[in-house]
């Protein structure tokens, strides 16, 4: 293995425990919402996408059905479906190791597959940071959930407070311009102004229409 | 609720792989991209104001708009994202207990 190769280890082994950290917030703040341990740790070894997984556990802890948890987190599991197409051609898999693969593409496995000189650095970016986080994902869950199970009251600890924070942080990055600060501003308003009007779990989904209608509005 | 998390993952699944199997000019539409990367703007905005103001079936003002803002706080200061939610818990636990 040669240089360029061990850099993409490290890295990846870096992403990895940086982002499985923060998969004990994910366990506690599920476990506070009501799942069991062992549901919340199904969510993170089987959907295995952040913001899916703290949408589904947000919905429910609001009080809306764990369908419509299922419905926001699929919409939120879309752009994952965007990294597949970017990831395609990068990769070059087919059959099993396609499979495979599928269950590791989230953003950071995408972004370390992404900028290399050829396909073997692209799949040993992809897969080692896909495998690291995945693990310290996983682990990190179910430390956070255990934790979370000794914990009293969740309110108490602020922990409604932080699901809201979570996805804060996760929406973030993402107001790089214009249309996306106004989608987010639009699609937040809306959503409150809905609470009182619609059954639970309606509001947050009405957001995906203003995404649909921005986007189809926009042509730059 | 396992029913729920099983179509949450199934789902999820398979859109992971139709992106690595589906042919570009399919899903490769500007339209398409357009909304694929508000979606998750959209729903994550309405996320924070439903866990932020939502109250069973109203809204309500209390300390967790004080985490909010102690939340965006520490991302402002560019915080990582455990730092920020160790952060709004805190604040919201603190707000709670000064109220009484």
């Amino acid at each position: 293995m040669g240089e360029v190769q061990r850099a993409i280890v490290r890295d990846a082994l870096a992403v990895g425990v940086a982002t499985g950290a923060y998969g004990i917030s994910f366990g506690a703040i599920a476990v506070a919402s009501g799942l069991t341990v062992l549901q919340c740790c199904a969510l993170s070894l089987l959907v295995f996408t952040g913001a899916s997984q703290f949408a589904f556990v947000g919905v429910v802890a609001a009080g809306g059905t764990p369908l419509s948890g299922a419905a926001t987190a699929l919409l939120l599991g879309s752009r994952n479906t965007l990294y597949g197409l970017r990831l395609a051609s990068l990769l070059g898999l087919g059959g099993a190791r396609r499979g495979a693969a599928a269950q590791l593409v989230i953003d950071e496995s995408t972004a370390m597959a992404m900028n290399r000189d050829n396909r073997a650095d692209a799949r040993l970016g992809f897969f080692s940071t896909g495998l690291a986080v995945f693990a310290l994902w996983n682990l990190a869950t179910l430390g956070g959930a255990l934790a979370g199970r000794a914990l009293g009251d969740p309110r108490d600890f602020g922990l409604d407070a932080a699901v809201a924070s979570a996805f804060v942080a996760l929406l973030w990055p993402r107001l790089t311009d214009a249309r996306s600060r106004a989608t987010a501003l639009a699609a937040g308003v809306l959503a409150v102004a809905l609470v009182p009007m619609v059954p639970a779990g309606l509001p947050v989904l009405a957001g995906a229409l203003v995404a649909v209608l921005a986007g189809v509005r926009g042509r730059r | 609720m396992w029913a729920a998390i099983l179509v949450t993952a199934a789902g999820c699944y398979l859109l992971k792989l139709a992106g690595l199997s589906v042919p570009r000019s399919v899903l490769g539409r500007p339209a398409v991209r357009r909304i694929a990367d508000l979606l998750p703007v959209a729903l994550l905005a309405a996320l924070v104001g439903t866990q932020t103001f939502g109250s069973g079936e109203g809204l309500q003002v209390d300390a967790r708009v004080v985490g909010l803002a102690a939340g965006v706080a520490a991302l402002l200061l560019r915080a990582s994202f455990i730092v920020v939610v160790g952060v709004a818990a805190v604040a919201a636990a603190g707000a709670r207990l000064l109220a009484g």
